[in-house]
C-alpha cells in the first residue's frame, strides 16, 4: 500500500493548477475479524479498505473529500480527478478560512514494520482448542494497519504496523465473566496460554455466591484497564485547546479556581512509546510527549492546527478531535503483589463500563462496575459481586480520595473497530481509591 | 452501476450452498459554520461491496473496495476460505433460510439537498449561527447540515434483488453559555433532529425557530439553582424519551444479545427468552412498536440488509412483552418471532441485530394535563448523559434542561437534572403518554454495538411521557 500511496499523491501532484496546494491523508488495513460466542465462531471477516482524505488548498480557502479507494489504479485515478474537479468546484464558492493552518516544512518519515503474525486460521484453531469447555466470547481482530500523509510541497510520512487484539471474556453465568485481552506483534502461544489458565482460574472464584452491596462509599483498587475508563472520559474534551478556550473542559475548575489532582497524578500525550503514527493530517509532526496534568496541576492543552491559527498559540501535533492516542499516566509506588493487602475490606474493580459525565462542570462521571469485580476481606478475594453504579467527581478519585498508584503500569491497545481498527494505546497504572461512591 | 454488479455476481457466484453480494454507496456532505467561520466544507464517499458464503455448515464473508470482476472474485475466494475454515465451528444456524427477496425502497424527497446551492446553504447557516450569539457570556456556538445519501443492492444466490435508497439529512444548533466556571449548554434535540428526506427536513425539526430559544435557554441555566434530590415524578420530553426507549427498551430485546453475541462487548440482557408473551415490561400504557414503514423516519425501510420484508411489529402491547428485535439468523437460533432487523453499518461489516425504528405509541393525555396531575416533579429536556449497565437494566440519564413542576405548574429552571432507576421497574411507572401532538420524529446516528464495531442510524418516535416516583437529582 505504501507504493501505491506515493504513486497516487505524485499523480494528485501532476494535476495541480496555479497556486493550488493539496494535502492528503492515507488510511489502511488489511484485516481478519473473528467473532466468537459460546467457542464457536460467530462472524469470520476478511476487509480489505483503504482511503484517502484530501483537501486542496488555494490561498486561504479549502475544501475537503473523503474518498474510498478500490486499489484499482485506473479505477482510483479516474475516482481522485472526479473528486479534485468538485473540491475545485466548492473552493470558488467558499470564503477564506480565517483558521486554515497546514505544515510547510516538509517533513518526511517512514516506519515499517515486519509482519509476523501467523495465519489468522492458526489462531482461531487454538482459540478454540484452549477455549474448550469454556463459554468463551469475543472478538480477533488481526493483520496490517497503514498510515501516510502527503502533500504538494513534497513531504510523504508512512506508517505500518501488522498486529493482533484477541479481546475475550470467559463466562460463568448470566453477566459473570472474565474479561481478558491478548494483543502484539506476534502470537505466542505459551503466552496465551497462560493468559487463558490465568482467566479460568478468576472463573473459579465467579462460581461463588455473588454479593449485592448496598449503596455507600467503599474503599476500591481500580485496575489499569478501570482506571483507563476514567482516563478516556477525560480525553472526551477534556485536554483540547478548543474545549478549554470555549469552556466546555470537564476540568474547567482546574483552570478557573485552580483545583488540584493529587500529586502524584501525571498525565502525558506519549507518542514516543506509544503505537499510533507520528504524524496527523495537516503534516505536522507529535512531538515525544505533550505534559497535560503534571504533579496534580492542569499544564497544558493537545491543540490542533485550527485551534493553533484560532487563539494564536502553537500547535504541538494534535488531532482535529485534540485527543490523545498514546495516553501516559505515570505510575506510584504500590507494588502489584501487594494490591489486595492494602485494599484490605473493599472492592477490587477489574473493569468499569458505560462512562458518562452525569455534571460536566464538575467533572463527576456516572458508570457501572463490570465483569469480573470482587468483594475482598482481609486481602483475601471473598466473592464476586453484583454490578454497581457509582456516581463521583474525579476531584475524588483522583485527587483527595486517592490512597496510591501502582508501580506497575500495562499498556492497553485500543481494541475499538468502529470504521477500522484503532491505534490508541494508554500505559497506565493501577489507583486503590478510598470513599468511592456507588449510588444503585 | 447495478446491472453490471448483477452481470459480475452472476459470473463470479461459486457453487454454494447460499451467496450473496451487498454493495453499499454511501455519499454525505457536512457545512458547518462555528462562531460565524465556515469551516471546511466536507464531502464523502464510498463504496464497496460484501461477499457472504454459507456452505456445508461453515460461514464466510469478505468485504472489498474493489468492485471489479477480479476484485469481487478474490473476495469470493477469500470468504470461501473463511466458510472452510469454519466449518463445523460455527455458531448453530443450521435452521437459517436466507430470504431471497426481491423489490425496492426510496426515502420520500420533498425537496432535493442539490436543489439548494452551496452558498445559500452557507447563507443559511450564517443566519442561524449568528442568532445564536444574542450575549458576550454566549461562548461557543454552531450551525450544522450534514446530508448523506446512500444507495444499496443486495444480490442472493436464490436470486434475489432488493435495491435500496435512502436519503438522510441532519440539522443542528447549539449554544454555549459560560460564567466563570459555570459551563451550559443547549442543543437542537441532542444531535436527535435525523431523520428521511431532503432540505424540507430542516423546516420539520424546528431549525429555523431554535436558535433564540436554545440561546437564552442556555444562559438561563447559568443561573438556575441546582436540580433537587429526593423521589418525585419527571415528565420526559421525546428528545429524552427517545433515549430512555433506546437504551431500556430497545436494547435489551436485541434477541442477539439474548442469544450472548454481545457479551463481550455491548452487553447481555436482563431479558430472557420464556419472557416473551407474558412479561410485564410497563404499565398498560406502554405500547411499543417496531415500525420500518414511517416514510420519513430516519431508520425506515423496505428490507433488512439480510433481504428481510419489513413490516410493523408489536413489540410490547398493552405492558406486556410480545417480541423481541431479532433477525432472520436471531430467528432461526431461538425459534422466536421477530423483525427484519439485520443491518450493517456499512459494506465492510456483516448484519447484525438493530433497533431500526423503534416507536413509543401515543397516548390520551395533553402536556397540560400531564402537568397539571403532578403534585412535585420535573420537566426534563434534551438528553446529554447516558448510562446504563450491561444488562440494560440500572440506568442513570441526564438531560440539558429541566424545570420544577409544583402543584400542577411550571415553576423555575434546575440545571443538571438527572434522574436513576431500573428497567424492570422503571416503565411499570409509567403514569401517563402524551397524544399525538406531543410526538416528535427523531433519532440517533451514532448506535453502537457489534464486533467488529458498528455504528448505525436509529430511528424513534416518542410521546412526552410521565413517570410516577423517580429518583431524581443534580450536580455536585
Amino acid at each position: 500500500m505504501h507504493t501505491y500511496f506515493y504513486e497516487l499523491a505524485d499523480f494528485l501532484n501532476a494535476r495541480l493548477r496555479g497556486d493550488e496546494v493539496f494535502t492528503c491523508r492515507f488510511s489502511g488495513e488489511d484485516s481478519d475479524f473473528v467473532r466468537f460466542n459460546g467457542n464457536a465462531v460467530r462472524h469470520a471477516i476478511h476487509v480489505t479498505q483503504s482511503s484517502l482524505r484530501m483537501e486542496l488548498i488555494e490561498g486561504r480557502r479549502h475544501a475537503r473529500a473523503d474518498v474510498t479507494l478500490s486499489g484499482d489504479q485506473d479505477m482510483d485515478h479516474a475516482r481522485l480527478v472526479g473528486v479534485m474537479e468538485q473540491l475545485r468546484e466548492q473552493v470558488a464558492h467558499v470564503p477564506e478560512d480565517p483558521f486554515l493552518l497546514y505544515n510547510s516544512e516538509v517533513r518526511s518519515t517512514e516506519r515499517h514494520a515486519p509482519n509476523r503474525l501467523p495465519p489468522p486460521a492458526h489462531a482461531v484453531e487454538e482459540i478454540i482448542a484452549q477455549g474448550a469447555g469454556t463459554d468463551l466470547v469475543g472478538i480477533l481482530a488481526c493483520g496490517g494497519i497503514f498510515k501516510g500523509f502527503a502533500n504538494s510541497l513534497g513531504q510523504r510520512n508512512w506508517m505500518s504496523s501488522y498486529s493482533h487484539n484477541f479481546d475475550w471474556s470467559l463466562y460463568h453465568v448470566r453477566d459473570k465473566a472474565v474479561k481478558s485481552d491478548y494483543a502484539g506483534f506476534t502470537w505466542d502461544s505459551v503466552q496465551f496460554n497462560r493468559k487463558m489458565t490465568a482467566a479460568k482460574h478468576q472463573l473459579k472464584i465467579l462460581a461463588r455466591t455473588p454479593r449485592t452491596l448496598t449503596p455507600g462509599r467503599y474503599r476500591v483498587y481500580l485496575s489499569p484497564v478501570a482506571l483507563s475508563s476514567f482516563l478516556e472520559m477525560l480525553a472526551w474534551g477534556g485536554f483540547g485547546m478548543k474545549d478549554h478556550r470555549t469552556r466546555q473542559t470537564p476540568l474547567i475548575r482546574m483552570v478557573e479556581e485552580d483545583a488540584r489532582l493529587h500529586p502524584s497524578i501525571t498525565v502525558l500525550e506519549n507518542t514516543r512509546e506509544g503505537v499510533a503514527a507520528d504524524f496527523q493530517d495537516e503534516g505536522f509532526i507529535k512531538p515525544d510527549i505533550v505534559p497535560i496534568i503534571e504533579k496534580g496541576a492542569f499544564r497544558g492543552c493537545l491543540t490542533s492546527p485550527r485551534s493553533a491559527q484560532e487563539y494564536g498559540v502553537p500547535t504541538n501535533g494534535a488531532s482535529e478531535s485534540e485527543q490523545p492516542e498514546s495516553v501516559d499516566m505515570s505510575g506510584g509506588s504500590l507494588e502489584q503483589d501487594d494490591v489486595l493487602k492494602a485494599l484490605g475490606t473493599g472492592l477490587y474493580v477489574n473493569n468499569l463500563w458505560y462512562l458518562n459525565f452525569s455534571d460536566r462542570p464538575a467533572c463527576r462521571i456516572t458508570g457501572m462496575t463490570r465483569f469480573a469485580t470482587f468483594w475482598v476481606e482481609g486481602g483475601e478475594i471473598v466473592a464476586p459481586i453484583n454490578v454497581m453504579r457509582f456516581d463521583e467527581t474525579v476531584y475524588r478519585v483522583l485527587g483527595d480520595n486517592l490512597v496510591a498508584l501502582t508501580a506497575e503500569r500495562d499498556l492497553l491497545l485500543d481494541s475499538y473497530t468502529y470504521t477500522n481498527r484503532s491505534t490508541s494505546s494508554g500505559r497506565l497504572p493501577g489507583a486503590l481509591v478510598e470513599d468511592f461512591a456507588f449510588t444503585l | 452501476m447495478i446491472d453490471v454488479l448483477q452481470e459480475r455476481f452472476e459470473r463470479i457466484a461459486p457453487p454454494v450452498e447460499f451467496c450473496s453480494l451487498r454493495y453499499v454507496d454511501e455519499r454525505s456532505e457536512t457545512i458547518r459554520v462555528r462562531q460565524g467561520v465556515l469551516e471546511p466544507v466536507t464531502t464523502s464517499g464510498d463504496a464497496g461491496a460484501m461477499i457472504t458464503v454459507m456452505h456445508r455448515g461453515g460461514a464466510g464473508y469478505a468485504a472489498t473496495s474493489n468492485l471489479s470482476e477480479d476484485g469481487l472474485r478474490d473476495a469470493v475466494e477469500r470468504a470461501r476460505e473463511w466458510a472452510r475454515r469454519t466449518r463445523g465451528k460455527v455458531v448453530d444456524i443450521h435452521n437459517l433460510t436466507m430470504p431471497a427477496s426481491q423489490g425496492t425502497y426510496a426515502s420520500p424527497v420533498e425537496i432535493a439537498w442539490e436543489s439548494v446551492g452551496l452558498p445559500e446553504k452557507v447563507d443559511m447557516l450564517r443566519r442561524e449561527c449568528e442568532r445564536l450569539k444574542t450575549d458576550a457570556r454566549i461562548v461557543d456556538w454552531e450551525a450544522v447540515f450534514w446530508y448523506t445519501q446512500t444507495e444499496q443492492v443486495l444480490l442472493t444466490s436464490g436470486g434475489g434483488r432488493v435495491h435500496q435508497h435512502f436519503r438522510y439529512f441532519v440539522p443542528y444548533l447549539s449554544a454555549t453559555a459560560n460564567e466563570g466556571s459555570e459551563t451550559q449548554s443547549r442543543s437542537l434535540k441532542g444531535r436527535g433532529g435525523a431523520m428521511q428526506g431532503g432540505f424540507e427536513i430542516a423546516r420539520r425539526v424546528g431549525f429555523f425557530e431554535a436558535a433564540p430559544v436554545l440561546a437564552e435557554e442556555a444562559l438561563a441555566l447559568l443561573q438556575a439553582p441546582d436540580c433537587p434530590s429526593g423521589v418525585m415524578d419527571v415528565l420526559l420530553d421525546p428528545d429524552q424519551m427517545i433515549l430512555q426507549i433506546h437504551e431500556s427498551i430497545g436494547h435489551p430485546l436485541e434477541l442477539d444479545r439474548i442469544l450472548g453475541d454481545e457479551r463481550n462487548y455491548a452487553g447481555t440482557s436482563f431479558v430472557t427468552m420464556d419472557m416473551f408473551g407474558s412479561y410485564r415490561y410497563g404499565s398498560e400504557l406502554l405500547n411499543v412498536t417496531y415500525d420500518p414503514g414511517n416514510p420519513a423516519q430516519y431508520a425506515s425501510y423496505g428490507f433488512d440488509d439480510d433481504g428481510l420484508p419489513a413490516r410493523r411489529e408489536f413489540i410490547i402491547r398493552d405492558g406486556i412483552l410480545e417480541r423481541p428485535l431479532g433477525g432472520a439468523a436471531s430467528q432461526a437460533r431461538s425459534s422466536l418471532p421477530g423483525v427484519a432487523n439485520a443491518r450493517a453499518c456499512s459494506w465492510n461489516r456483516p448484519p447484525i441485530d438493530r433497533m431500526a425504528n423503534l416507536n413509543l405509541e401515543p397516548g390520551i393525555s395533553t402536556l397540560d394535563e400531564m402537568i397539571a396531575a403532578t403534585e412535585r416533579g420535573v420537566y426534563m429536556k434534551t438528553n446529554n448523559s447516558w448510562s446504563i449497565d450491561d444488562s440494560r437494566n440500572k440506568f442513570q440519564f441526564g438531560c440539558e434542561w429541566g424545570r420544577m413542576i409544583e402543584n400542577g405548574r411550571l415553576a423555575h429552571v434546575v440545571k443538571s437534572p438527572n434522574y436513576r432507576g431500573i428497567s424492570a421497574s422503571f416503565w411499570r411507572n409509567l403514569k401517563m403518554v402524551g397524544r399525538p401532538e406531543t410526538v416528535e420524529y427523531l433519532g440517533t446516528p451514532y448506535c453502537g454495538k457489534g464486533e467488529p464495531n458498528q455504528a448505525v442510524r436509529v430511528g424513534h418516535a416518542s410521546p412526552s411521557c410521565l413517570f410516577h416516583e423517580v429518583d431524581i437529582f443534580g450536580g455536585v
